[in-house]
């Protein structure tokens, strides 16, 4: 009997055990080592990326620790999917009041988000040294998420070098963003239902938005889930036709 | 009854998924516009409609309360899983573009929610 491959087909269960596993050592940490100054949930989601990396380093794969057959599960623990499904679930506990009240502000948020992202991702490609615009729209649209990027640049026949870059643009934004959330939510306010509406239109990376605020406080989650999630496919639409031509004049 | 009110979750993120990819096909993008946000509102006003119909019973609730709680292992799960090695090893300009987007996110939170008193 192969042991690794008995794992691997109960990879959803073995799963399961493995993250349970570092929940325990997270917070272990959050309590005994550092009296609780960094919630666990947040040290288990910077050790699920150092996972991450060690995984990629050890397979040269593009799934993280997945890419280790022990760890297969992780495939569809993580994916879009549960993911998705289990951010759904959290709005039960949504004010729809509180959302409504909101709405101006998570829609003025989500489209400067969107522009915002894409200059400041063509400005750095400019800095660079990229000048033409095919190869900057896909830098500014990776600067939108990582999935923004790849569905830009082959619409506009960038090469694939410059894809690339995108996509490793938009995985270090939600990087950032679900590391950096819980350490500086409270200096930016993002403490209630309003602004955590506003820091999902604003970052839009699913990924990111949803880990960063999970971090932070859980009860924000399906807030900044709603305005993140029109985030991506707005993109996806503005990014190779309307953001390109408006750049077109400029190039 | 449990299932039930699983069932109820799989119904709205369904619904609301098939909507999104629908709404993307729709604006000619071949991505999810807005799923999990259909989704959502869909589960709220569901669950409202049958809680003052008086159709939730027992542990209906729990099937759905389950799946919340296991938001944050998922999200554990789904950083472990994550292209990591690939935003260190292209050089400064994702760690620049990526990094500087979200300083400058970060800084525009508290403008913007100052806007509810608008």
């Amino acid at each position: 009997m192969n042991i690794i491959e008995f794992f691997e087909k109960n990879g959803m269960i073995t799963g399961f055990l493995i993250i349970a596993l570092i929940m325990l050592v997270a917070e272990q940490i959050s309590v005994r080592l550092i009296q609780k100054k960094i919630p666990g949930s947040a040290i288990a989601i910077t050790l699920g990326l150092a996972l991450a990396y060690y995984g990629g380093a050890v397979t040269g794969g593009e799934k993280g620790i997945a890419d280790i057959q022990f760890f297969s599960g992780f495939k569809l623990v993580g994916g879009s999917m549960f993911r998705d499904f289990c951010i759904v679930s959290t709005a039960l506990g949504v004010s729809f009041p509180v959302m409504i009240q909101a709405g101006k502000a998570g829609v003025i948020s989500l489209a400067l988000g969107l522009f915002l992202s894409f200059v400041v991702g063509v400005l750095i490609g400019l800095g660079f040294g990229y000048r033409d615009a095919e190869s900057l729209a896909t830098i500014g649209a990776g600067t939108l998420t990582f999935i923004v990027g790849p569905v830009t640049g082959t619409a506009l026949g960038a090469n694939s070098d410059v894809i690339a870059l995108s996509v490793a643009t938009g995985v270090v934004k939600a990087i950032t963003v679900t590391i950096a959330t819980p350490l500086i939510a409270k200096k930016i306010q993002l403490d209630n239902p309003h602004s955590a509406m506003v820091f999902g239109g604003l970052m839009g990376t699913t990924s990111g938005v949803a880990a960063g605020l999970a971090a932070t406080d859980q009860k924000l989650v399906p807030y900044g889930a709603l305005t993140a999630t029109f985030y991506t496919g707005l993109g996806c639409l503005l990014c190779p036709s309307a953001f390109y031509l408006l750049l077109k004049l400029f190039i | 009854m449990l299932i039930y009110g699983l069932g109820l979750l799989a119904f709205s993120y369904l619904a609301g998924q098939l909507f999104g990819d629908f709404l993307g096909e729709l604006i000619g993008v071949h991505a999810n516009v807005g799923g999990v946000g259909f989704a959502m509102l869909l589960l709220v006003i569901l669950h409202n409609y049958f809680h003052k119909k008086n159709l939730i019973k027992s542990n209906f609730e729990e099937g759905i309360i389950f799946w919340s709680n296991m938001y944050i292992p998922v999200i554990v799960a789904m950083s472990a899983s994550q292209n990591a090695l690939l935003a260190f090893n292209n050089g400064l300009l994702p760690v620049v573009a990526g990094v500087g987007i979200v300083v400058l996110g970060f800084a525009l939170v508290p403008v913007i929610s100052q806007l509810k008193n608008a």
